[in-house]
C-alpha cells in the first residue's frame, strides 16, 4: 500500500465506516439525517445487538478454550522431545513457557474485540488464564524433568568452594 | 525483506558452524611443534673419544654422568646418536675398537657392549660375571687394521677377560680373586704377546703378572713388598715403570720391572716439591715417561729418567686442568693445559719432548656463568701447512660442553639441563604500551600475509611451497616467543635448578634459555665446600602491592652431603637472573616449608627446619616475624623418618634463645610403624598451589557427596621389609603393601588399607580428595593402579534444599583437623600394563576442568589418562543415571590409548619428573616433563572450551562476512529494481 502512494496522483475513498457524525470533519449532505435512520431500526438493531452480544460471548468462550488445544499439542511435543537436554527439548520447553506468558500479558488485547457492556468476560478470561497457567506448569514440569530447576541440594552446593582450613602443616622426608 | 534476512542468517550460521574446527584429543601431524618443544641433552661428559681419522664425518663419542653414550658431530655439536643406559647401568669406560665399534663397559664392568659407530646400532653385548667386585678396566688395542681380530681385555669382578672385538665372544678368562690381588692397571704394549697386570694385595705387596694374549695363562709373576701401603691407584709411567703413592700420601714409589724383578724406589714428595704438600694425588695422564702430581698448592710434572731418577720439569698452579696425552705422529705426545683468568680461559698445548715452551697458546672469552673448566679432552688435526692443529673439548663447571678451535668457541651445549633438580615458574613482565608504529604495521602486514596463505591452504589452492611456508609461519609465530605476559598465561618462564648449581630460565614458547646464572652460593668456596642444590621455591610473586618488583625465586642448597651440614641460600630475580641476595646461614636444612602467608611486599614466608628440629623463619624481617607470631598457633610441620619408620608432628613452642627468627619445636604426635612388618617406601602430599573448585561431588540422581578436601593429608605407603627389594625378591605371601592417609596436623590415620601379595615401587599422586598409586601385584604378576577417594561424612547431612537456599548449613564454616570429622572412603584397583617412572596430575587455574593423570611410562613417554578411568564408583553395569553422569563401566585393566601419549613421537629419555602449571585460561594446563631430555606442551583435558583454537581461520571468517554483506547489498538492489518493474506493469 505504502509503496503505491508514490506512483498514484490522487484517489477518493468512498467508503464510510463511521457511525457517529462527530467523528467526521465533513458535514453530512443536506437532506440526510443519520438519526432518523437509527431510530427507525431501533428494535431491529436491539435484536441485532443481542445477537452480536451472544456471538461475542460465544466467541470469547471459544478464545478462552483455545489454549486447551495448545496444551494437548504441547504435551504431545514434550513427550516426543524426551527427557534429555538437547536443542529440541530445550526449544520446546522454552516455547511452552513463553507462549502462556505472552498470552497472559496480552489477555486484555485478546478479549478486546469481544468487549461489550452486556457480555461478561470475567469467566472466559479466568478460564483462559487458568489454561495458560496450566500450560506454564506443564513447561515448568518439563523443565524439572529435564533437570533444569534448582530443586536438588546438588544445585546449591555444586560450586561451593571448599571450606577454609584453620591449620597449616608442611614437611616431608628430610631433603 | 524480513524473509530475505532470515534466509541470509541461515547460511551465516551454517558457515560459522563449519568454521569451528571439530575438536580432537590427539594431534595432527602438522601440529607437532606448534605448542610443544623437545630438547635433547646428554649430561655432564665423563669421558670422550674422538674419531677423526677418516674422511667421513668427524665425531666425538662421549659417556656422561647421566649414563648416556652419544656420538656428537664435531662441526656443530649435534647428536648423531645417543643411548641412555638407565640409572643402574653406570658407564665405566668407553673406547673405539677396529675403527668402527664403540666399546662401552658398564655396570661395574659386568656388561660390555659394542655399538656401530656410524648409526649407533648395538652390534654385540657380553655379560661378564665376576667373582668379587673390583675395579673395572678396559683395554682396547690401538689397532687400526679392521680385519685383524685383536681381543679386548676387560678386568672386572676380579677376573681378566679377553673378548673378541668382532662378535663379543669370551675367548678366555683368568681369575685373580684366587690370588687375592686387586689389579690396578692393565697394560698392553703394542706388538706384544703379553698383557701386564699390576696390582696389590693387602695394600702392602706389589704384584705384576704377564698374561699371554692368546691363552690367558699367567706367564710370569713378580712381587715386591712395600710396608708403607698404597694410597689411590698405581699408575703407569712407561711400559715397565709404575708410580704409586704410599698410604701417608707423602712418599712417591717408583716401581720398575727389569728382568723379571721388581724394584721399588721411594722419594719424598717434599723433596721434589718444596713447601707444603698436603692432599697429594697422582693424576692419571698417560704421558710417557712423565707423571703429574697434584698437591694443595700446585701441579708438578715429574719426569722419570732412564736411570729411574725423578726430575721436576714444571710446576703450575693447581687450578690448572690437564688433559690426557695425545699421541701425534713420529712418537710425539702432546697435552693441553687450561688456566682460568677472569672471564677468559687460557688454553695451551705442550709437547712432551719440549715441555718448556707452549706449542700453542690461545685465549678464549668465556661467559663467567659457565664457571671453571672441569675437564679437557684434546684432539689434533693436520692443517694445510702440514703442521698440527688442535681442538679441545672442554667440560665446564655448569656441565656445559664446548668445542674450542683456533681460539674460538665452535659450539657449545647446555648439558647441565640434563640433570634438573627442581622446577618452578615465573610470570613474564607486563607488556608496556607504546609499541612503535612501524613495528605494528610490519606485523599487520605479516599477519595479513600469513592469513591469506592460511586461507589458500584451507581452500586447497596453495602450492606445495606455500604449504611449507604456512607450516613455517605456524611454527615460528612471533606471538608465542614474546618476552611479555600474554592474556592466556601460556607464556611463562620455567625456572630450573640443575645439579651443577646453575639456574636456567626457559621460555615456554620455544624453549630457549632466556637467562642462566651460576649461583655463587652453590659454588665451592671456603665457607661452603661441595654444595648441592635442594629446592627451588617462588619467593616473591608480585600481584597487587609490589607490581614494580620483579618476581624472584628462592634456592636452598646444602654445603656437603650430610643432613647436618650448613645451608646455602640465594634469592634470584626471575626476570634477569641476578642474585639479589646470597646467604650462608649457619644452621642446617632438612626441610623447606612454604607457608601460605605473604608480607606487604608479597614475599612468601618460608620455614627452614634444621637437623635439630628448630624452625628458621625467612624472610628475616620484623614484619614477617609478626605475621608468623600471629599465625604460629596454627602452623605445624611433620617429618618422615624412613629409616626408623616414624612420622612425627611438631608445633611451635618458643623462640630460640638468641635468634629472633628461630623457633623451638615441640613434638605433638608420632606414628610409629612396626619395623618388623612395615617399611616406608613412598610419601606423597597435595601440591601446595593446587586449587579446588568445589567441595561437593554431584553423583547420579542429583545426589551430593562432600569431598574431604584437606591440604594436610599425607599418603604413606609401607611394605613388609622382605618385599622392599626389587620385584621378585619376595614371595607373594611375604609381601604386603599397606597404604595410609594421615592427617599431618593431628597425626590421625584417616584411612588404612593393605594389599596382600603386592609390593613397591610405589608411585603416587594426591590431588583434591583422591590418591592414585601404582604398585606391583605379585599374585597377578601385573602392575596395578589403585584409587582411594575420601569423603567427609560430617557434612553429608547438608542435603535439605530449603536450608541450603537460606544458608543454614555448615559447609562454609572453617574446618579444623581437631574436630575429627568422620570420613568415608571408596577405592578400586585396576591392572595397568606399564611400569611407571613418575605420576602427576593436570592442574588448572580454577580447578573446574576435569583432570588427567600424567603417567611417565617405562618407555620414557608421558601418557595422559582421564581421571574418569580411575573412579572408584565404576561398576560393571552402571545405571542409566550413572551413565549420564559419565561413569564408565568397570574394566579390569586401564586402557592405554595410543593417541593420548602427550609426548607423541618424542621420548623424554631418563624421565624423572612431570611438572604441571595452570595457565590463566581455565581449560589449559602447561606440562613440563624433564629427565635427560626436556619436553613441554600445553594440555586441555576437557578440550579448549573457552577459546578458539590457534589455527582458527580469522581470514576465512572475515571473508565470509564481507561476502555476506556484499550479497545483502546486491540482493537489496535487485529487489528494489524488481519492485519498480512490478509497479510499471
Amino acid at each position: 500500500m505504502e509503496k503505491g502512494k508514490g506512483s498514484r496522483k490522487w484517489a477518493v475513498d468512498f467508503t464510510d465506516n463511521s457511525s457517529t457524525p462527530l467523528s467526521r470533519d465533513i458535514p453530512d449532505p443536506p437532506g440526510f439525517t443519520r438519526a432518523s435512520q437509527d431510530q427507525d431500526d431501533s428494535t431491529l438493531s436491539r435484536q441485532k445487538k443481542d445477537a452480536e452480544a451472544n456471538w461475542k460471548s460465544q466467541k470469547a468462550w471459544e478464545v478462552a478454550q483455545a489454549p486447551f488445544k495448545n496444551l494437548l499439542m504441547m504435551g504431545f511435543m514434550m513427550w516426543m522431545a524426551g527427557s534429555t537436554v538437547h536443542l529440541f527439548s530445550i526449544g520446546i520447553t522454552f516455547s511452552a513457557l513463553w507462549q502462556p506468558l505472552s498470552a497472559l500479558q496480552g489477555v486484555g488485547k485478546i478479549f478486546a474485540p469481544y468487549k461489550d457492556s452486556k457480555v461478561d468476560l470475567l469467566a472466559p478470561k479466568l478460564l483462559f488464564i487458568a489454561l495458560n497457567l496450566g500450560g506454564m506448569l506443564l513447561g515448568v514440569w518439563k523443565l524439572n524433568t529435564l533437570g533444569l530447576l534448582p530443586t536438588h541440594a546438588s544445585d546449591w552446593v555444586s560450586s561451593l568452594a571448599p571450606a577454609h582450613e584453620v591449620e597449616f602443616s608442611g614437611g616431608g622426608i628430610a631433603l | 525483506m524480513p524473509k530475505m534476512k532470515m534466509m541470509m542468517i541461515l547460511p551465516v550460521l551454517m558457515l560459522l558452524l563449519l568454521l569451528v574446527p571439530t575438536p580432537s584429543f590427539s594431534l595432527f601431524e602438522d601440529q607437532v611443534g606448534f605448542m610443544d618443544w623437545h630438547q635433547r641433552y646428554i649430561g655432564k661428559v665423563k669421558d670422550a673419544v674422538f674419531h677423526t681419522q677418516k674422511a667421513a664425518r668427524k665425531r666425538v663419542v662421549v659417556s656422561t654422568h647421566e649414563n648416556v653414550i652419544a656420538s656428537l658431530d664435531l662441526r656443530r655439536g649435534d647428536i648423531f646418536w645417543r643411548h641412555v643406559l638407565g640409572p643402574n647401568d653406570v658407564v665405566d669406560n668407553i673406547d673405539i675398537a677396529l675403527g668402527k665399534y664403540v666399546i662401552t663397559l658398564s655396570s661395574e664392568g659386568s656388561i660390555l657392549r659394542a655399538w656401530n659407530l656410524p648409526d649407533g646400532q648395538m652390534v654385540w653385548e657380553s655379560l661378564l660375571p665376576g667373582t668379587k667386585s673390583s675395579k673395572s678396566l678396559l683395554v682396547v688395542p690401538a689397532n687400526l687394521k679392521v680385519d685383524l681380530d685383536s681381543p679386548i681385555f676387560v678386568y672386572s669382578g676380579s677376573c681378566l677377560h679377553a673378548i673378541s672385538s668382532i662378535d663379543g665372544e669370551l675367548l678366555w678368562k683368568t681369575d685373580f680373586a684366587t690370588h687375592g690381588i686387586d689389579v690396578h692397571q692393565l697394560i698392553l704394549p703394542s706388538a706384544s704377546a703379553v698383557v701386564h697386570a699390576v696390582g696389590v694385595t693387602d695394600l702392602s705387596h706389589f704384584h705384576t703378572y704377564e698374561v699371554g694374549v692368546m691363552s690367558g695363562e699367567i706367564l710370569k709373576h713378580t712381587t715386591a713388598s712395600f710396608p708403607g701401603g698404597v694410597y689411590g691407584e698405581i699408575l703407569p709411567v712407561s711400559n715397565d715403570r709404575f708410580v704409586a703413592l704410599d698410604a701417608s700420601r707423602s712418599v712417591l714409589v717408583i716401581i720398575s720391572i727389569q728382568n723379571g724383578k721388581t724394584h721399588l724406589q721411594q722419594t719424598h714428595v717434599s723433596d721434589l716439591i718444596h713447601g707444603s704438600s698436603r692432599d697429594t694425588v697422582i693424576l692419571p695422564s698417560k704421558l710417557s715417561g712423565i707423571f703429574t702430581v697434584s698437591t694443595d698448592t700446585c701441579i708438578a710434572f715429574i719426569k722419570v729418567t732412564d736411570e729411574g731418577k725423578l726430575h721436576v720439569m714444571e710446576k703450575v698452579d693447581n687450578k690448572v686442568v690437564v688433559s690426557d696425552a695425545l699421541s701425534l705422529s713420529e712418537g710425539e705426545q702432546a697435552f693441553a693445559l687450561v688456566q682460568h683468568g677472569d672471564s677468559k680461559i687460557h688454553l695451551s698445548v705442550r709437547l712432551v719432548h719440549d715441555m718448556s715452551s707452549n706449542h700453542l697458546k690461545e685465549t678464549v672469552e668465556m661467559d663467567h656463568n659457565r664457571g671453571f673448566v672441569h675437564k679437557i679432552f684434546i684432539n689434533s688435526y693436520v692443517r694445510t701447512d702440514r703442521s698440527n692443529g688442535f681442538r679441545a673439548l672442554i667440560v665446564m663447571e655448569d656441565h656445559s660442553l664446548l668445542l674450542l678451535q683456533q681460539g674460538e668457541i665452535v659450539w657449545s651445549r647446555e648439558d647441565g639441563l640434563a640433570s634438573i633438580i627442581d622446577v618452578t615458574t615465573a610470570e613474564l613482565p607486563v607488556e608496556k604500551i607504546g609499541v612503535s608504529v612501524a613495528k605494528v604495521e610490519h606485523s599487520l602486514f605479516e599477519w595479513l600475509k600469513g592469513h591469506v596463505l592460511k586461507l589458500k591452504g584451507t581452500l586447497m589452492l596453495a602450492t606445495p611451497d606455500e604449504l611449507v611456508e604456512i607450516q613455517k609461519i605456524r611454527l615460528r609465530s612471533s606471538e608465542k616467543s614474546k618476552m611479555t605476559r600474554d592474556h592466556n598465561g601460556f607464556r611463562r618462564l620455567l625456572v630450573v635448578l640443575t645439579k651443577a648449581g646453575k639456574l636456567f630460565a626457559l621460555h615456554t614458547g620455544d624453549g630457549r634459555v632466556v637467562w642462566s646464572s651460576l649461583l655463587q652460593s652453590l659454588r665451592s668456596s671456603e665457607q661452603c665446600s661441595q654444595p648441592t642444590g635442594l629446592k627451588l621455591h617462588q619467593w616473591q610473586i608480585p600481584h597487587h602491592h609490589a607490581l614494580d618488583n620483579n618476581p624472584s625465586v628462592l634456592v636452598v642448597g646444602r654445603c656437603g652431603s650430610s643432613l647436618s651440614s650448613a645451608t646455602a641460600m640465594s634469592i634470584v630475580d626471575a626476570h634477569t637472573g641476578k642474585e639479589v641476595q646470597n646467604m650462608v646461614p649457619t644452621h642446617s636444612t632438612v626441610q623447606v616449608i612454604y607457608l601460605p602467608f605473604t608480607d606487604s611486599t608479597e614475599q612468601q614466608l618460608h620455614l627452614l627446619i634444621d637437623a635439630d628440629n628448630r624452625a628458621h623463619l625467612y624472610p628475616k624481617t620484623p614484619e614477617a616475624a609478626e605475621i608468623f607470631q600471629r599465625e604460629s598457633a596454627n602452623v605445624y610441620w611433620y617429618s618422615v623418618e624412613t629409616e626408623a619408620g616414624i612420622l612425627r608432628g611438631y608445633g611451635v613452642k618458643t623462640k630460640c634463645n638468641l635468634d629472633e627468627y628461630c623457633f623451638e619445636a615441640r613434638n605433638l604426635w608420632s606414628v610409629v610403624f612396626p619395623s618388623e612388618s612395615e617399611k616406608i617406601i613412598a610419601t606423597v602430599t597435595r601440591k601446595a598451589n593446587e586449587v579446588v573448585h568445589t567441595q561437593a561431588k554431584v553423583i547420579a540422581d542429583e545426589d551430593v557427596m562432600y569431598k574431604y578436601v584437606s591440604k594436610n593429608m599425607l599418603f604413606v605407603a609401607t611394605v613388609s621389609p622382605k618385599a622392599s627389594g626389587p620385584i621378585g625378591s619376595a614371595t607373594p605371601d611375604e609381601a604386603v603393601l599397606a597404604v595410609h592417609l594421615v592427617d599431618t596436623v593431628t597425626g590421625r590415620i584417616l584411612h588404612r588399607m593393605t594389599h596382600l601379595g603386592s609390593q613397591g615401587p610405589v608411585h603416587a599422586v594426591l590431588s583434591e580428595n583422591w590418591v592414585v598409586y601404582h604398585y606391583f601385584n605379585l599374585r597377578a604378576h601385573r602392575y596395578e593402579m589403585s584409587v582411594i577417594e575420601i569423603y567427609d561424612q560430617s557434612r553429608a547431612e547438608n542435603k535439605d534444599v530449603l536450608k541450603l537456599i537460606v544458608g543454614k548449613h555448615n559447609l562454609t564454616t572453617p574446618v579444623s583437623s581437631y574436630s575429627r570429622p568422620e570420613v568415608m572412603t571408596k577405592s578400586q584397583s585396576y591392572f595397568f600394563t606399564h611400569s611407571v617412572k613418575a605420576i602427576s596430575v593436570t592442574s588448572t587455574a580454577k580447578g573446574i576442568t576435569s583432570k588427567h593423570l600424567l603417567i611417565g611410562t617405562v618407555g620414557d613417554q608421558v601418557l595422559a589418562l582421564d581421571k574418569r578411568f580411575v573412579d572408584p564408583r565404576r561398576s560393571l553395569n552402571p545405571t542409566q543415571a550413572e551413565k549420564e553422569e559419565g561413569l564408565l563401566p568397570l574394566t579390569d585393566a586401564l586402557p592405554i590409548i595410543p593417541q593420548s601419549y602427550v609426548t607423541h613421537a618424542f621420548k623424554v629419555e631418563g624421565l624423572r619428573g612431570i611438572e604441571t602449571v595452570p595457565a590463566k585460561l581455565e581449560s589449559t594446563t602447561l606440562v613440563f616433563a624433564y629427565g635427560v631430555d626436556l619436553f613441554y606442551t600445553r594440555l586441555a583435558p576437557s578440550r579448549t572450551y573457552d577459546s578458539l583454537t590457534e589455527d582458527f581461520n580469522y581470514a576465512l571468517l572475515l571473508l565470509t562476512i564481507v561476502a555476506l554483506v556484499v550479497a545483502i547489498f546486491v540482493t537489496w538492489v535487485l529487489s528494489e529494481r524488481k519492485d519498480l518493474q512490478d509497479k510499471w506493469r
